[in-house]
């Protein structure tokens, strides 16, 4: 299978601050890719250079084998971005948004009002079509923004964090209409904050924090990486999270991740996992503290990043399900 | 959302990449209606822009046509040119605040994204702010009208006149969008696209004749492009005055030819800015 999207020593620098640093990604032609990291990252910044909208310092990108940085205008013609702002413009209703898209890509007037149709009737917005956007809601707005990047239905597309900002229900239309895409057989790119959302949509995952892939995988190849199993401790008292990482470290195979802001520490599993609760607990007894939470636990992305960064990612959500 | 899975398949194979000045007018024409339906929808823009000029047209012919004689001419008829090039350098201010409100909310960066011609969203805006100044100058010309101005010299130069003003209004906007693409909010855009304007426009023959200066700012206002433009506008409408109120050397006598000198100057200058700008420009 031929690479859709190839990226190769991105490096893109704002002054002194160096917005990536090297970065190498490839996306297969039909598959996802999701970019994972916090914010500053790099994310965003990515999907810029592969979009067109910004000119690397140094690297090469081609897109569908079209080189970016030199043949700009032949990438745009097979690409679809919808971005973090939704970047629809609101005094102009949704039809008349997506025809301006449609006659922008040398559609004609007809194909491109018969094309904001299709795309209207099938994102569940054709009632409010006639009504100015800036009386839609944010999930009908990003459902538009997204509709508009496939006007021409572009073999591939980018997604610059598609869902941040919506509620649960949002999230959920933006997961399907996003899949049906994907089973239709376009390439995409997305960036995530949300480890649910790059496990759920993802066939590779690269984790990236400060502008380098730190990581790179199946969301299960990440998880295995970290262990399948975790024992966590979760402490009332700050102050005694070295101890209990002390002891952890004790018990576990290696050194405990610690996650500051929510008093969590956590461990691979050594030998059978119920026996390295039941010592856990003992010694953090004898230790005199006394844990709000301790459990064994399936890994989740947030464990990886967790692992990767030492740091949380900022917004996620954190998964309490074993 | 239906369940019905997307008939189109991805294709690779596009038409050829449109290039030049067709795709530019075409895609230019797009986002000029684009532009021009937002004006529909708030009709308060349209509304306030209507309202101010034909407040200055009555404040300055009631207040200071009294006060103010230039010899050979009506104040009122001297001072109808003088209004029209004022507001449509201030209309021009428009493009600043359009573009970079454009920026901010990422619309650009859509546009940017699109296989369109990459000077199509610069001549949409400034072809759209053009059509709003056309429509508030028949507005003021009628006020105009209705205070005592006259055009004293038959329709060929009456129209000329016309175009020649739409012409720096015109240009006057590639300024603005440079500002526009320049600044990094809406906010800014607004008052940097409208500062330089006041004492390019006051220090000009616009409201006064230039003779009535300090001698030493007098070559600075017989020189100001806007002064050359008024005293073409006068002479084309039979609305000029005589003698030393003209001004002074080379700008008194060839008002009309320094001004499309300055008009083609400044397109020359500010059309390639303002696409090497909105290339670059990149909204965070």
């Amino acid at each position: 299978m031929a690479d859709a999207i190839i990226a190769q020593g991105l490096v893109k620098r704002y002054g002194t601050v160096i917005a990536l640093d090297g970065l190498d990604l490839t996306v297969p032609e039909g598959t996802v890719l999701g970019l994972l990291g916090p914010n500053g990252a790099g994310k965003t910044t990515t999907v810029r250079i592969l979009t067109t909208l910004l000119e690397p310092d140094r690297g090469e990108c081609t897109v569908g084998g079209i080189d970016v940085v030199r043949r700009p205008q032949q990438v745009r013609q097979i690409i679809g971005l919808s971005g973090q702002y939704a970047a629809v413009d609101e005094y102009l209703t949704g039809s008349e948004n997506l025809e301006m898209i449609g006659r922008l890509h040398h559609l004609g007037r007809g194909k491109a009002r018969e094309r904001a149709r299709e795309l209207l009737e099938r994102f569940d917005l054709a009632e409010a079509a006639n009504r100015t956007v800036k009386t839609y809601s944010g999930g009908m707005r990003r459902r538009l923004d997204l509709a508009g990047a496939l006007v021409t239905s572009p073999p591939i597309i980018f997604l610059d964090e598609p869902t941040t900002g919506l509620d649960p229900r949002g999230r959920l239309g933006m997961w399907d209409v996003i899949s049906e895409r994907v089973r239709a057989g376009s390439t995409l790119l997305l960036t995530t904050q949300y480890l649910e959302e790059a496990d759920q949509l993802c066939d590779d995952i690269i984790v990236i924090d400060k502008g380098r892939s730190i990581a790179h995988g199946t969301p299960d190849e990440l998880k295995r990486e970290v262990g399948g199993e975790r024992l966590h401790v979760v402490l009332a008292d700050r102050a005694d999270t070295d101890v209990a990482a002390q002891i952890l470290a004790d018990l576990g195979p290696e050194l405990p991740v610690v996650d500051h802001e929510a008093h969590d520490v956590s461990t691979a599993i050594a030998g059978p996992a119920p026996r390295m609760l039941i010592e856990a607990v003992r010694r953090l007894d004898k230790a005199g503290i006394e844990p709000r939470d301790i459990a064994v636990r399936t890994a989740t992305l947030d464990d990886v990043f967790m692992k990767l960064t030492g740091q949380a990612l900022h917004g996620a959500e954190r998964e309490t399900t074993p | 959302m239906t369940a019905a899975p997307e008939v189109a398949q991805p294709n690779m194979a596009r038409p050829g990449v449109p290039e030049g000045l067709g795709a530019a007018l075409h895609d230019g024409w797009v986002v000029a209606k684009r532009n021009l339906i937002k004006i529909k929808r708030i009709p308060d823009l349209l509304i306030f822009s209507t309202i101010q000029p034909i407040m200055f047209v009555l404040l300055f012919a009631y207040v200071f046509g009294g006060a103010i004689k230039v010899s050979g001419v009506n104040y009122r008829e001297y001072l109808m040119p003088g209004i029209f090039v004022q507001t449509v350098a201030f209309g021009a201010a428009v493009t600043a605040i359009g573009l970079a409100d454009d920026l901010q909310k990422g619309i650009v960066d859509r546009f940017r994204s699109l296989p369109m011609s990459r000077a199509a969203v610069l001549v949409g805006r400034t072809t759209s702010d053009l059509l709003n100044n056309v429509f508030v100058t028949v507005v003021m010309s009628l006020t105009g009208l209705l205070v005592g101005w006259r055009i004293h010299t038959g329709i060929g130069k009456g129209i000329a006149g016309f175009v020649v003003l739409f012409l720096f209004g015109y240009a006057m906007s590639w300024i603005a969008a440079v500002i526009g693409l320049s600044v990094r909010s809406v906010e800014v855009a607004q008052s940097a696209g409208l500062i330089w304007l006041f004492p390019l426009t006051f220090l000009s023959n616009a409201f006064v004749a230039t003779d009535t200066l300090p001698g030493w700012l007098q070559p600075v206002a017989d020189w100001n492009p806007i002064s050359s433009l008024v005293l073409g506008l006068r002479e084309l409408w039979g609305n000029a005055p005589v003698g030393a109120a003209r001004g002074h050397g080379f700008p008194a006598e060839h008002p009309i030819q320094l001004a499309l000198m300055w008009i083609a100057l400044i397109l020359v200058i500010f059309v390639p800015l303002a696409i090497s700008r909105y290339r670059k420009a990149a909204a965070r």
